[in-house]
Parts: C-alpha cells; sequence; structure tokens
C-alpha cells in the first residue's frame, strides 16, 4: 500500500466509522462497535505512519491547489506522527469507555453522540497530519463545529449557554487572531508549508515578530492560555467520554499541537531565539501555570479541578515553544504524549465514579476508595504520572522542560515548573487521600459499570510502563527538532 | 439569419426579458407565464455565452442601437469590465426562476402569476441594461425601470403581511429621490459637456482639466444617487424591509443581483470616468466611501446579531457585505478593485442561496420566519437546512468555501495598502458574523424539539443546491471568478496613476 493512500485510508477511516455508525444507528451494539473498529485500524495506520517517519519515509499527499502557493496537503511531520498515535490509540480506550459511560449514565442521542465523536476524532487526526497551516486551520475549524454539539449534549439551558461560550470564544478568536495572522505569514513569504526550520527567516520583519506571536499564540483558542481560557471549565457540563478524549487529548491537544507546530515549522525555533519575540509569553504561561494551579485547588467539583489542572498543564507546552530551545521543544512535544495518558485516565477515573456512585464533588469521595480500589489505584497512577514522579513517563517530558529552561538560563521558569508539581502533588492527590483515609457515615448504592473501569485501569498502568520503553517515543521526539 | 440574430445579441440579453414581459403581463395562465420567462432565459443565457465568447476575441463590442452612432445614439459596451458579472447574472437569474415557481405559488394570488412574472422580467431585463449600457441617460432609465418593477414586486407581498406595502412604499420613495440625484447629476454633465455617452464624456471631461464646479456637483449629485440605489451606509434605509417583506422569490433576486449591478456601474463611473479629476476621486474615496464603509461593515453586523426575524439578519448582514465591496473600492488599486468584484460574485451566491433556503422556510411555515419558528427544522427538512448551513458558513469565510476566497483577496488588498485598521474591522465583523449565523443553527439542530423528517420540495431544493455546490466549487476551483474579476480590474486601472 502506498504511503500516500495510507495517509488517505486513516483520515477516512473515522468518517467511514462515523457513517457506519449511522446507518446501524437502530442496533446498539452494532452501532457502538464501530468506534473501537476504527480505533484499531487508525491506531494500526497512525503505528505503521509512527514507525515511517522513524526510518526517514515520507507520508504526503496533495489533492487540489486552493490558491496561489497554497495547496490542500497533508503531510506528516515527526510532531504529527506523536500526536496522531496519541490519539487513535486513546480512541480505542475511550470508544470502549462511551459504550459504559453513556448506557450507565442513561444519556440521550447517543447515535448524535457516536457519529459527532467520530468527526471529531478525524478532525484531530487531519490536524496532525495536515501539510501547511491553511489545511490545518480548515480542521481545526472543524474540530470546534463538531464537538460543539457534544459539549451541548444534554440540551438543557446550561449546557446551551457553555456552549454558546465554547463556540464563541473558539471560533471567534480563531477568525479575529489566527486568520489573519495565516494570511499576514502568506502574504510575507508566499507560503504556508510546514517546513524544518521555519519559513519566516529573512522574509517576515523582525519588529512585528511579538505581535505575530501573539496573534497565534491567542488566535489558537485550543490551547486555552490565560486570558483564553474560559471555554474550557464550560465545556465540562459535556459528558465524561467528551472531557476526557476532547478536552484532555484530542481538542486541546490540538490547540497545542497547533502552537507547536506554527512554532517549529512555520516561525522556526531558531529565528525566535534570534529575535527574542516569544520571551514575554514564556512569562504569561508561567503565570497561566501558577494561576489555574491555585484556581484548580479551589474547585470541589472533581471535573472542573481536572479542567483547570489541564489549563495548567496546556501551558507546560506553550512554555516550551516559547522557550524554543532544543530541549524545551522536545520536552514540550513529548508532553502531549504523557499528559494525554494521564488526563484521559483521571477523566476516566472522575466518569466512572460519577457513573456508578453518583457522585461529583471531591468532598463527598469519603471512604469510596475502599469501594472502588480499582478506580482509585488508575487514578492514583494517572496523577503521578502527571505531578512527574518517577517511575511514571510524566516524569519524562517535565525533566526535559526544567531542563529546557535551565538552557535558556530561565532559573525562576525552572522553580515555577517545581512550585507547580508541589500543587499537583496537593490537588490531584486530595481526592485519594480522602477516598482512602476519611469514612463515610450513610452507605450509597453503587452501581456496577465494568466498561468504564478498565479503560482507565489500562491507561493508568500504560503510565507506569511506558516509562521504561520511552526510548520508542523519544526516536520521533527527537526528529521534531534537529 | 441566425448570424443575424446573434448580430444583435448586447440588444436582445435587454429586450428579449422586456418584451417576453408584455406578452404575460396578462396571461391568465398559472403555469405559462413560467415557461415563457424559462425559455427566455435560456435563451439569454445562450446569448451571454456568446457574447462573453465574442468578447474573449474582440476584446471590446460596442453595439450602436438603431446604428445612430454615438455619441448621438444610445450604445451598449461589453468589454473585460462586465462579462463576468453578465454571466452571472444570467446563470443566476435563470435559476432564481426555476425556483420561483412553486413559491410564487404558494405566496401571490394565483390570478396575479401573469403579472409577477411580467414584473419579474421586466426587471431582469433593466437589471441587465444597468449592466450593459454606456449611456449615463440610458442608465437612468434601466435605474428606474428596474425600481418600478421591483417596488411592484415587493408590493406583491402584501398578501403575506401588509408592511410589505409599506416597504415598497419606501423604496419607492427613497428610490425615486435616489433617482433624481442621479439624473440632476447626470443634467449637470450634460448642460457642460453636451454629452452623456461615457466615453464621449470621458474625451469631454478632460478639456476641463481644472476648476469647473458645476462638473463637481454634477459627479457629487450623481454618486450620491447611485449610493441610494446600491444601499450604501447610510443611505441604506430602504433595504432591509423592501429585501424582508418581498415574496422570498423576490428577495433573492434583489439580494443577490439588485445592488450588484449598481455597485458594478458605480465602480465603472468612478475608476473609468470620475478618474479625470483624480483629486476629487481621491477625496471622494478617502474621506467618504472608505469611512463609511468601515462603519457599514461594523454597524450592518452588529445590528444583525440583534434581528429575530431572519430575513432582516441577512438583510442588515447584506450592508456589511456591501460595506466590505466598497471598502474594496475605496483603495483604488488593482488588488483593491479585484477584490471588490471578486466579492460581487461571491456574495452574489451566498446571498442568493440564503435566501432562497429561507424563503422555503417561509412558504413551509406560512410566516414570518424568526429565530423560534425555525426550531428543528434542521431535522424537519433536512436537506434545505443542510444547505443553508454551508452558504451560512460561506457567508462567515471558513475555508473551502467561496467567501473565503474573498476575504482572502480582501486582506491582501488591505494589507498591500497598509490598511490595519480595517483588517481588523474586517476581521471582529467575520467574527460576529458567526455569532448572527450560529443563533439560526442552533434553532435549527440543537432546539428542545427533534420532529421528524418531512418531504421536501425536489424543484425547490434543486436549484438551491446548485447556488450551494457552487459556493463549494468557487472556493476549492477559485480561478474562474478570479480571473474575471482581474480582468474588470485591469480595464478599469488604466486610468489610474499607481
Amino acid at each position: 500500500m502506498s504511503n500516500s493512500f495510507l495517509l488517505l485510508l486513516g483520515i477516512a477511516t473515522p468518517l467511514i466509522a462515523a457513517l457506519f455508525s449511522y446507518l446501524t444507528r437502530y442496533n446498539n451494539n452494532l452501532r457502538d462497535s464501530f468506534g473501537i473498529i476504527g480505533g484499531i485500524v487508525t491506531l494500526i495506520i497512525s503505528l505503521r505512519v509512527f514507525h515511517g517517519i522513524q526510518s526517514n519515509e515520507i507520508f504526503e499527499i496533495t489533492l487540489f491547489n486552493l490558491f496561489e502557493g497554497v495547496d490542500f496537503t497533508f503531510r506528516v511531520t515527526p510532531l504529527g506522527s506523536i500526536f496522531s498515535l496519541v490519539a487513535s490509540s486513546l480512541w480505542i480506550m475511550a470508544s470502549i469507555y462511551t459504550i459504559g459511560y453513556m448506557r450507565g449514565a442513561g444519556e440521550k442521542n447517543q447515535t448524535r453522540f457516536v457519529i459527532f465523536y467520530s468527526i471529531a476524532i478525524h478532525a484531530a487526526l487531519s490536524i496532525a497530519w495536515s501539510g501547511n497551516l491553511l489545511v490545518l486551520f480548515i480542521f481545526y475549524e472543524i474540530l470546534t463545529f463538531s464537538t460543539f454539539p457534544l459539549v451541548g449534549h444534554k440540551q438543557n439551558s446550561e449546557s446551551q449557554s457553555a456552549g454558546r461560550l465554547y463556540l464563541s470564544i473558539l471560533v471567534g478568536t480563531s477568525l479575529i487572531f489566527f486568520l489573519p495572522a495565516i494570511f499576514w505569514i502568506w502574504l510575507e513569504t508566499g507560503t504556508l508549508n510546514f517546513q524544518d526550520g521555519g519559513i519566516l527567516i529573512n522574509k517576515f520583519p523582525i519588529e512585528y515578530m511579538s505581535f505575530l506571536i501573539a496573534l497565534l499564540v491567542f488566535g489558537i483558542g485550543k490551547a486555552a492560555i490565560m486570558p483564553i481560557h474560559r471555554w474550557l471549565p464550560a465545556a465540562m457540563v459535556a459528558p465524561t467520554p467528551v472531557s476526557a478524549l476532547l478536552h484532555a487529548v484530542a481538542v486541546v491537544k490540538a490547540g497545542v499541537f497547533s502552537f507547536l507546530v506554527v512554532i517549529v515549522y512555520i516561525v522556526g525555533p531558531d529565528y525566535l531565539l534570534q529575535t527574542n519575540s516569544s520571551d514575554w509569553l514564556v512569562w504569561l504561561a508561567c503565570f497561566t501555570i501558577m494561576a489555574s494551579s491555585i484556581i484548580a485547588i479551589t474547585k470541589d467539583d472533581l471535573k472542573a479541578r481536572l479542567a483547570y489542572s489541564t489549563i495548567s498543564q496546556l501551558s507546560y507546552i506553550i512554555l516550551g515553544a516559547a522557550l524554543a530551545s532544543s530541549l524545551a521543544i522536545k520536552g514540550a512535544s513529548f508532553h502531549i504524549i504523557t499528559h494525554a495518558l494521564g488526563k484521559i485516565t483521571l477523566f476516566f477515573c472522575a466518569g466512572a465514579i460519577y457513573v456508578t456512585a453518583h457522585i461529583k464533588k471531591v468532598s463527598e469521595l469519603k471512604g469510596l476508595g475502599f469501594k472502588l480500589p480499582l478506580i482509585f489505584v488508575a487514578y492514583t497512577l494517572g496523577a503521578l504520572s502527571i505531578i512527574g514522579v518517577p517511575p511514571f513517563i510524566g516524569s519524562w517530558s517535565k525533566f526535559y522542560l526544567i531542563m529546557g529552561s535551565l538552557e535558556r538560563e530561565f532559573i525562576f521558569v525552572a522553580i515555577i515548573l517545581g512550585v507547580s508539581s508541589l500543587l499537583n502533588i496537593y490537588y490531584l492527590l486530595q481526592p485519594v487521600v480522602i477516598g482512602f483515609t476519611q469514612t463515610r457515615k450513610k452507605e450509597i448504592k453503587l452501581i456496577k459499570s465494568p466498561l468504564t473501569v478498565w479503560p482507565p485501569v489500562i491507561t493508568g498502568i500504560g503510565c507506569l510502563i511506558l516509562f521504561f520503553y520511552s526510548d520508542y517515543f523519544i526516536h520521533n521526539v527527537n526528529r521534531v527538532i534537529t | 439569419m441566425f448570424d443575424l440574430f446573434l448580430d444583435d445579441a448586447p440588444a436582445l440579453v435587454v429586450v428579449l426579458p422586456l418584451i417576453a414581459s408584455a406578452i404575460i403581463a396578462f396571461m391568465p395562465s398559472k403555469i405559462w407565464p413560467w415557461i415563457i420567462s424559462m425559455i427566455v432565459l435560456v435563451f439569454h443565457l445562450a446569448l451571454s455565452l456568446h457574447l462573453i465568447e465574442e468578447v474573449s476575441i474582440s476584446k471590446i463590442i460596442i453595439y450602436e442601437f438603431g446604428n445612430w452612432e454615438p455619441p448621438w445614439g444610445i450604445s451598449f459596451k461589453i468589454d473585460g469590465v462586465n462579462s463576468g458579472l453578465q454571466i452571472l447574472f444570467s446563470s443566476f437569474v435563470l435559476i432564481s426562476t426555476f425556483y420561483s415557481r412553486k413559491i410564487f405559488l404558494n405566496e401571490i394570488e394565483a390570478e396575479d402569476t401573469g403579472k409577477a412574472y411580467s414584473l419579474w422580467l421586466l426587471a431582469i431585463g433593466s437589471l441587465n441594461g444597468i449592466i450593459l449600457t454606456n449611456d449615463i441617460f440610458n442608465l437612468f432609465v434601466f435605474l428606474e425601470i428596474s425600481a418600478l418593477a421591483s417596488i411592484s414586486l415587493i408590493s406583491l407581498g402584501a398578501g403575506l403581511n401588509r408592511k410589505a406595502l409599506l416597504a415598497a412604499f419606501n423604496y419607492l420613495i427613497i428610490g425615486a429621490i435616489g433617482a433624481t440625484f442621479y439624473v440632476i447629476g447626470a443634467g449637470f454633465a450634460y448642460a457642460m459637456t453636451g454629452t452623456l455617452n461615457m466615453n464621449d464624456l470621458i474625451i469631454q471631461l478632460s478639456q476641463y482639466s481644472d476648476g469647473q464646479l458645476a462638473i463637481f456637483a454634477g459627479m457629487s449629485f450623481m454618486l450620491i444617487g447611485l449610493m441610494v440605489k446600491a444601499a450604501i451606509f447610510p443611505l441604506h434605509i430602504w433595504l432591509p424591509a423592501a429585501y424582508s417583506y418581498a415574496p422570498s422569490a423576490v428577495s433573492t433576486l434583489l439580494a443577490a443581483l439588485a445592488t450588484k449591478t449598481i455597485l458594478y456601474f458605480f465602480a465603472r463611473l468612478l475608476f473609468e470616468v470620475f478618474i479625470i479629476y483624480e483629486n476629487y476621486l481621491i477625496i471622494f474615496l478617502d474621506f467618504i466611501l472608505f469611512p463609511l464603509s468601515v462603519i457599514a461593515i461594523f454597524i450592518g453586523t452588529l445590528i444583525a446579531v440583534y434581528q429575530d426575524d431572519i430575513k432582516k439578519l441577512l438583510a442588515f448582514s447584506s450592508i456589511a457585505q456591501i460595506g466590505y465591496i466598497t471598502l474594496a473600492f475605496s483603495l483604488r488599486d488593482h488588488s483593491g478593485i479585484t477584490s471588490g468584484f471578486v466579492h460581487i460574485f461571491n456574495h452574489a451566491l451566498i446571498k442568493g442561496g440564503l435566501f432562497m433556503s429561507v424563503g422555503y422556510f417561509a412558504i413551509l411555515y406560512k410566516d414570518r420566519v424568526t429565530l423560534s419558528s425555525i426550531k428543528g427544522f434542521g431535522y424537519k427538512y433536512p436537506i434545505t437546512s443542510f444547505a443553508l448551513l454551508i452558504c451560512g458558513l460561506s457567508l462567515i469565510g471558513l475555508p473551502l468555501t467561496n467567501g473565503f476566497i474573498s476575504k482572502l483577496y480582501l486582506f491582501q488588498a488591505l494589507y498591500i495598502n497598509q490598511m490595519y485598521i480595517p483588517i481588523a474591522s474586517v476581521a471582529l465583523s467575520s467574527a460576529l458574523a458567526v455569532v448572527y449565523f450560529w443563533k439560526i443553527v442552533e434553532q435549527m439542530w440543537f432546539s428542545d424539539i427533534k420532529p421528524k423528517p418531512e418531504k421536501e420540495d425536489p424543484s425547490i431544493y434543486f436549484p438551491i443546491w446548485i447556488i450551494t455546490i457552487s459556493i463549494i466549487l468557487f472556493g476549492i476551483y477559485s480561478s474562474p471568478i478570479i480571473e474575471f474579476s482581474t480582468l474588470s480590474a485591469d480595464y478599469l486601472t488604466q486610468g489610474l496613476q499607481k
């Protein structure tokens, strides 16, 4: 099978899965199985692409010309191969989990849910493999629009206003900042293709660089840097599978991935270092890390707490991109994998707790640890990975990021990262402590839902095991920046 | 014999609909007026295609009526500037006439069908005259015919809502004021130069190279008159009511083509004739048209956000979109004029598609289409709703639709001219477009009711989908529109210094 056909197949698979889910909408089991099958197919293709990138193969396909200098092209960059692997492998887990959750929680409109879920994955994969900035932008918008029905799934007034906020912030920022920035880059350079070392060198005026970076980081609202972060906590009204896969993996990672791609393949880290135009962003990212960690502590709702934790972790990646040193960018790329794995585990657990015990608040978890040992153990594994404790995979990316900040001699940033880890320990492990130490006075009825328990257990164990196999990822991470 | 027929093609594209209009005016049948209109318009399209072929060879066709040589007789001119517009016009009127049959059947009294199509063809013939004429007084005649035809068509909407009469009356008064301004200006020009022919006017005006207050006054009168007719902010007051209370088919025709043809003539007058007084032109464009356009973009979009009636919402969005076009023209260079023409094409398609879909909803709902009345329509009428969605995304200007191409060229033109504040206002306005358009989408797909699908009429959704597909097609393969627009700009920038 030729490489370009493989790419098209990979991108089309989620769409085909969506189509089949629609056709089999009257048979619930068959309908839901297409998510898993689609996930397996895309995972195989993503793995093939991932290995191909390791051995310097080229995956590229051009469909048609859009306008002067810009084609509708898919081309896999090393960074893209990482993102697609993460998205497709976690899609399988999420599909299994979705079945358990949606049925357990008795949600309506499950067919619509499954279909838009698959379309969102399609958009995320296309973002990962896009060959230029405009194609990336197109699928960035498709991702927003396709996740809107998922966020507003419950169709009550709360989810409707959350959906509006979600859409207006994400689409609004992309049209006001991101698209003009894309036009600007095109007008100055005549191209939008991703190239090693970037396309702006000697073409884009140095004095406007900081402004361009600002347009990009605020235009890519999915990266959720403060003050453009309000949509993420609002989106938590969605059913948990959405929060898990989309708002811990696909959507937010698409945001930071887009920003990272722009820095690495459009702006060029060297050019960024020359002009020092992203130093201000280092401080904004640090501010976001600290501020959202502190907000997370105050949140009693488990999902809201995780949402603020996500905002903080996303800024790690923006921080890495803004530092622009080789190690920092590698750390940021690696953090896409590690945070995705850790955070999806935590969200899975939060949803599983909701389905089995109907509890949303941290303070009500008293004594639940002994009742739901598997879920709490999985949660602990995920939390430890995000905190960055060895031997969990999350420790690698944090290590790289700290090294990257020292490489740029930003000692203060390294300190911030350390302090943030301490805060992580507090707000992520507090639910575990409450669950295992305090005792519950009133018994509650538990509903068994094995399909929501095993996915987090698997991803949690993955956080631990992959620590020892990190070489596998480091290969491609090293290729991101040469 | 047939060649003889083709030789008169420039006249026939205007005269044919006018003659047919007289024939069907008193036809009692419900179906024959439509059939005759369709036949005439198929010929119309064939003639237009023939004209384009001719122009591509000979570059310019001057057609003299009755063999009276200009500047004495009336003449039509077809060149690079209007050939693209002629094709757009011809194809769009054919599609919208096809669409109009069921709509008229539902919205007006059966015995009025003949009259409606008579007026319809009258409007088409005279609007086409505006595109082709090379004579400033002849333009006034066509302006008046088209205005009277459109006003009568709008008033046919009175069967559904009496406010249509008020809207028609307002249009009549304001339109008459605009036309009067224009004809006073043309009178000044005639008094000073003794000519009405545009090519001759260029020669005569260049002899009055300086001064001549009367000519400046005449130019100002003409421009203001046209600004009223083209609904350029703040002279747009007649437009929202006229578009929204007209029968649905009529609003489609008006929204897609009526203002566009006048905008085209506006550009032609500015850059072909008035360019002789460059200082005057610069003052007009930089200090009047430019700020007005930026304000129009902003105000139009902002008002649209607060509309409950969907046709009104689209009408206010039109005012903003006309602002895009005049903003592009006010840059007075090649990139600006190109981008203006690109948007004339694209916006005609987008607004046409939107008004067609909403018009269908209007006859299905049998009342004003408001935000609350279209609840669940996405499930009830999926085919039409989906077309509406695509047209709306194009209105916002997302990639892979032709609206994106418009925006791309507008940004490029603004960037070349270093107009950074308008760039920001265009970006902001397209983000606000998401707000008003999404209010529609939310009601259609994400409201609390989810009705079962109902049967839709293929004869209505077929033309809607032709427009919708062309929107995507021209978003991906944009070179036809770009080539025509570049050609228009090439011709119109010959007189410009920079």
